[in-house]
C-alpha cells in the first residue's frame, strides 16, 4: 500500500491509497457539504443535489449517465450525511479514466427543471419510505432535539415541505457556493495508476474556480431533554439517546470507540448481556460518532413498549455504573479485538478503504495506514476510558422515543 | 500447485468445500446445516429459529457468556440465522483465527448445553423477531408472496408466530436438535488464506463424533394463488409480484437471470428506468431470481405511496410483460459488463466467495469456478435469452400489496 497526495493549482486535493495486486479501482468525491451546512439553505438541498448530479450534464442526459455506468459495469452509488456528499464509483482497473471522465462530469450537473421536478418525487417517495420504516424518524428526531440551535440539527433528507418547496435556482445558488474545487477531495483506492489520475484530474477539473467557503463546527451543548412522538402504525417502541463525545479532531475518539463498544457493541457488550440476551429488547446498541467540532454517542433502544420504561432505567444503570467504575481490562482487550479484526477484515475491499480514507481527509486533513489505525486503539488503557468518560458522561443524554406509546417516563442521571 | 477448490467429504456425510485465496488475509466460513424452518412441525412454527438460538446459548466447555466472549475475542465477525432449509453459522476472521472458531462450531454442532434455565430468554428473543417483522413492511408482502408461491413448507420464513412460539418446550427443542443438527446434508465452506491439507484433517477431527440421523422427506402443500392484499395504515403501498422461474440447477439459469438482469440490474435496467427515472414513481425498485433446489422463481418488488400504487403496479406489469418482446444487445452488452466485473470483484470477498461455494454445493452438488461462471456469461446471446423468453413466458403473476387501499388487478 502506498500513500499518494497531490493539489492541483485550484485547491482540489487528490489522495490515493495505492494497491497494485487489487482486482478493483474505487474512486470518489468527497464534498465538504451536507446537512449541517443548510442553515442558510432549504433543508434536504445537499441530499437532492446528490441525486441531481445524475440526472445528466451538458454532454450528458440522465440516461447517459445510467448507461455509461453499466457499461463499464461499476458499482456506484452516493450519499449524503450531516458533513458530506460521497460520489463513488468502483470498477475494473482498465476503466479508470472512462470512470474519472463519468465521475468528474456528473460533479457539474445541469440541475435541468424537467429532471428536477421528475427527481422532487423520488426524493419525496424516498421520505415517505423512511417514515414508514423502522426506526421511523427516530434518529432525525433525536438529531434535532439533541442539537436544537447547532448546525448538526439539520435532517439530511428534509422534510416534505421543505423539499417540495425547493427550487432548481436555489440548488443553484447552494451548488454555486459548495461544489469549488477548495471544498472537495478525489480519493482513490485499490489498483489505482496514480500519476493518469492526477493528470486526468487536471484536465477535467483544472478549470473549476476556487471560492471561499465557510463551515461553522461549535461544540454542542449537553443536553437532557426528552420527548415522546406517539407513532399509530409502529409495533415496537423506538428509542435513541444522545450523548455527548470527542470530536473527529480529538484523539480520545479512540477511546471513546472502544468505550462505547465495551457498552453497546452488538454483541458480548453490557447492553447485550443485559437487554439483548435476555430477550427484553429486540436491538439495544452504542455507536460513537464523530463530527468536525463536536462528537456524539448513539444509543438505540427498540422493544416491546410495555417494557420500555424498565429497559431505559436498565439503560441508565448500565450507563452509571460504567461512569462510575470505568471498564475491566478483559473488557478492553476484547473491545480491541473487536475493533481491530473488523478494521483489517474491512480493508481488504478497495471500496470499504476509500470511504475511510476520504473521511479521514475531510475530517482531520489526515492519512492513517490500516496498521496506524491498529497501533491507535492498541494504545487505549483503561485510564484513557476513564479520562473521556470524565470528559464527556454518558448518563448526560437527551432522549426521543417514537411509537405506540401516548407517554413514558424516562429516567433520568440524579 | 493444488487447485484452488477443493472437496472433501467425511464419512458422516459433512462436506467441506473449500477455496483458496492467497491474496487476502482472511478467511470465512459458512456452516450450513439441514435445520431450516421447513422441518418445523405445523404446530411448532419457529422451532428451527427457537433452536439455534438456544444452541448458541453455551458448548463444549463454555457457558452462555464464554461462548460469545470466546469468538469476539478472536475479532470473528459471526453470524448465525434460519432459513428455510438451513441454520447457518457464519463468521469471518483473520486467518489465523479459523481453527479456533471452527472449533467452537463443532461443539455447536455436537454437543450444545441447550440449557432449560435459559429457554424464556431464548422464547422472548425469538418474539422480538417475529414483533419486528411487524414493523417491516417490505419483508412482510414478500414473505406472503413467497408462501402463496411455494406453499407449504416451502414458502414459510422463519420467524413462526406469536401463538406457536410460546408452545414449545425443551422437549421439543431436544428433538428437533437431535434429527435436524446432522451432518449428512451440512456443508461446512471454507474461503480464504488456508491451507487446504491441514484443514481437511482438522475438520475431520473437530466433526468426528457428529453422528447422521435420517432425513424424512418433506411433502409440499400448495397454497391458493390468488391476489391478496395485507391492508396498512401505512404511507406506501409495497408491490410484491412473482412468477415461475427456472431454478438454479437447471441448464437455462442463466438465460434466465440474464432477463432479470435486462430488468433490474443496473441504473440503466428497464425497471429502473421505467419506474423511477422517467416516472419518479418510487425510491425502490427491483427483480430477483429466487431458487429453491427444484424450483425457481422471479419475485419483484416496489415501495410507493398509496396515490401512485396503482400507476407503479401497471408500468411494472407492463415492463415484465413487455419482456416477452425481447431483449437488445446494447442491453445484453451492458449486462454482461456488469456480471463479469461482480465475478472479478467477488475474488476481492472471502465472506462472498463463501456464501457462493456453499450454496453452489447446496444447489448443484458441484462448485462452478469464476471462470466457469464467466465462459457461460460469455455464451448468452440475445437468441438464447429470447428463446429462453418464448419457452418461459413471465405470465401468472401472483401479486401482493400490503397498504392503505387494494389495487386494480389485471384479469
Amino acid at each position: 500500500m502506498i500513500f499518494r497526495h497531490h493539489t492541483l493549482a485550484n485547491g482540489l486535493e487528490i489522495i490515493a491509497e495505492c494497491n497494485p495486486a487489487a482486482y478493483s479501482a474505487a474512486f470518489a468525491f468527497f464534498v465538504q457539504t451536507g446537512a449541517r451546512d443548510e442553515t442558510d439553505a432549504p433543508s434536504g438541498v445537499s441530499h437532492f443535489l446528490e441525486h441531481m448530479a445524475f440526472k445528466g450534464t451538458p454532454s450528458r442526459s440522465a440516461a447517459d449517465v445510467n448507461r455509461e455506468l453499466d457499461e463499464m459495469g461499476a458499482h456506484s452509488n452516493a450519499f449524503t450525511s450531516e458533513e458530506q456528499t460521497v460520489f463513488y464509483i468502483t470498477v475494473l482497473p482498465e476503466y479508470q479514466s472512462r470512470a474519472m471522465d463519468l465521475l468528474c462530469d456528473i460533479l457539474r450537473p445541469s440541475l435541468r427543471p424537467d429532471d428536477f421536478e421528475t427527481e422532487k418525487q423520488v426524493i419525496l417517495e424516498e421520505i415517505a419510505k423512511y417514515d414508514d420504516q423502522p426506526p421511523f424518524g427516530a434518529h432525525e428526531k433525536s438529531m434535532a432535539l439533541h442539537f436544537g440551535t447547532h448546525p448538526l440539527a439539520q435532517s439530511v433528507l428534509g422534510t416534505l415541505d421543505s423539499v417540495s418547496a425547493l427550487t432548481p435556482d436555489q440548488m443553484r445558488g447552494y451548488f454555486a457556493g459548495r461544489y469549488v474545487p477548495n471544498n472537495m477531495t478525489l480519493a482513490a483506492a485499490g489498483n489505482v495508476d496514480f500519476a493518469e489520475l492526477v493528470a486526468l484530474a487536471d484536465q477535467r477539473c483544472g478549470a473549476w474556480q476556487p471560492a471561499p467557503v465557510q463551515r461553522a463546527t461549535p461544540r454542542a451543548a449537553a443536553n437532557r431533554a426528552a420527548r415522546v412522538f406517539p407513532n399509530d402504525i409502529a409495533t415496537q417502541q423506538y428509542v435513541v439517546q444522545i450523548a455527548n463525545g470527542p470530536a473527529a479532531e480529538d484523539d480520545s475518539r479512540f477511546a471513546a470507540r472502544v468505550l462505547s463498544t465495551v457498552v453497546g457493541g452488538d454483541g458480548g457488550s453490557r447492553f447485550f448481556w443485559t437487554l439483548v440476551d435476555t430477550g427484553r429488547a429486540e436491538c439495544a446498541v452504542m455507536y460513537s460518532y464523530e463530527y468536525q467540532g463536536t462528537g456524539i454517542y448513539l444509543t438505540i433502544l427498540c422493544g416491546p413498549p410495555d417494557q420500555t420504561a424498565a429497559n431505559l432505567q436498565a439503560i441508565l444503570d448500565t450507563l452509571h455504573t460504567v461512569q462510575r467504575d470505568g471498564i475491566t481490562r478483559d473488557e478492553l482487550a476484547q473491545a480491541k479485538n473487536k475493533i481491530c479484526s473488523q478494521l483489517v477484515l474491512n480493508s481488504e475491499l478497495p471500496t470499504n478503504r476509500l470511504f475511510v480514507l476520504g473521511n479521514n481527509w475531510l475530517q482531520r486533513h489526515h492519512y492513517q495506514s490500516v496498521r496506524e489505525m491498529i497501533e491507535s486503539y492498541h494504545a487505549v488503557t483503561c485510564d484513557d476510558v476513564a479520562q473521556v468518560l470524565a470528559a464527556f458522561p454518558l448518563t448526560e443524554c437527551s432522549t426521543v422515543a417514537v411509537g405506540p406509546l401516548r407517554e413514558l417516563s424516562i429516567p433520568k442521571a440524579p | 500447485m493444488t487447485e484452488p477448490i477443493q472437496v472433501y467429504e467425511y464419512e458422516n456425510g459433512l462436506t467441506l468445500v473449500t477455496q483458496r485465496m492467497d491474496w487476502v488475509e482472511s478467511v470465512a466460513f459458512s456452516l450450513l446445516v439441514p435445520a431450516g424452518c421447513s422441518r418445523d412441525p405445523q404446530s411448532l412454527l419457529g422451532l428451527g429459529n427457537i433452536t439455534c438460538e438456544m444452541v448458541q446459548r453455551g458448548c463444549g466447555p463454555r457457558d452462555s457468556r464464554q461462548f460469545v466472549n470466546d469468538l469476539e475475542n478472536l475479532g470473528v465477525d459471526h453470524s448465525a440465522s434460519v432459513s428455510n432449509s438451513h441454520a447457518s453459522f457464519g463468521g469471518a476472521m483473520l486467518a489465523d483465527k479459523l481453527e479456533a472458531a471452527l472449533t467452537i462450531h463443532a461443539d455447536l454442532v455436537q454437543c450444545p448445553h441447550l440449557p432449560a434455565d435459559q429457554l424464556e430468554d431464548a422464547r422472548l428473543t425469538c418474539i422480538q423477531e417475529i414483533r419486528a417483522l411487524e414493523d417491516n413492511l417490505a419483508q412482510r408482502a414478500l414473505q406472503a408472496l413467497r408462501l402463496r408461491r411455494y406453499g407449504e413448507p416451502f414458502g414459510r420464513s422463519s420467524q413462526g408466530a406469536l401463538e406457536t412460539m410460546s408452545r414449545i418446550g425443551m422437549d421439543d427443542i431436544r428433538a428437533f436438535f437431535a434429527t435436524a443438527y446432522r451432518p449428512n446434508g451440512a456443508i461446512l465452506s471454507v474461503a480464504g488464506k488456508i491451507d487446504f491439507p491441514r484443514l481437511r484433517d482438522r475438520v475431520g477431527e473437530l466433526f468426528a463424533s457428529w453422528r447422521p440421523a435420517p432425513n424424512a422427506e418433506l411433502e409440499c402443500v400448495p397454497q391458493n394463488g390468488a391476489p391478496e392484499h395485507i391492508p396498512h395504515e401505512s404511507n406506501q403501498t409495497h408491490i410484491a409480484i412473482g412468477y415461475e422461474s427456472v431454478p438454479y440447477c437447471h441448464a437455462d439459469y442463466y438465460q434466465a437471470r440474464a432477463a432479470v438482469g435486462v430488468l433490474s440490474d443496473g441504473m440503466s435496467s428497464r425497471l429502473f428506468t421505467e419506474v423511477r427515472e422517467k416516472r419518479g414513481l418510487c425510491y425502490a425498485v427491483y427483480a430477483v431470481c429466487h431458487t429453491l433446489r427444484d424450483r425457481g422463481s422471479v419475485f419483484c418488488y416496489a415501495g410507493t405511496t398509496t396515490e401512485r400504487a396503482q400507476e407503479t403496479l401497471d408500468v411494472m406489469l407492463h415492463e415484465l410483460r413487455q419482456l416477452s418482446c425481447g431483449v437488445h444487445a446494447d442491453e445484453l452488452q451492458r449486462l454482461k459488463a456488469r456480471l463479469k466485473s461482480a465475478l472479478i470483484m467477488q475474488q476481492e470477498s472471502s465472506s462472498a466467495r463463501s456464501g457462493s461455494i456453499a450454496a453452489d454445493w447446496y444447489y448443484l452438488r458441484r462448485i462452478q469456478t469464476l471462470e466457469e461462471v464467466g465462459r457461460i456469461v460469455d455464451g448468452l446471446t440475445c437468441e438464447s435469452i429470447n428463446r429462453y423468453l418464448a419457452e418461459h413466458l413471465p405470465a401468472e403473476f401472483l401479486i401482493v400489496t400490503l397498504g392503505q387501499n387494494a389495487l386494480e388487478l389485471p384479469r
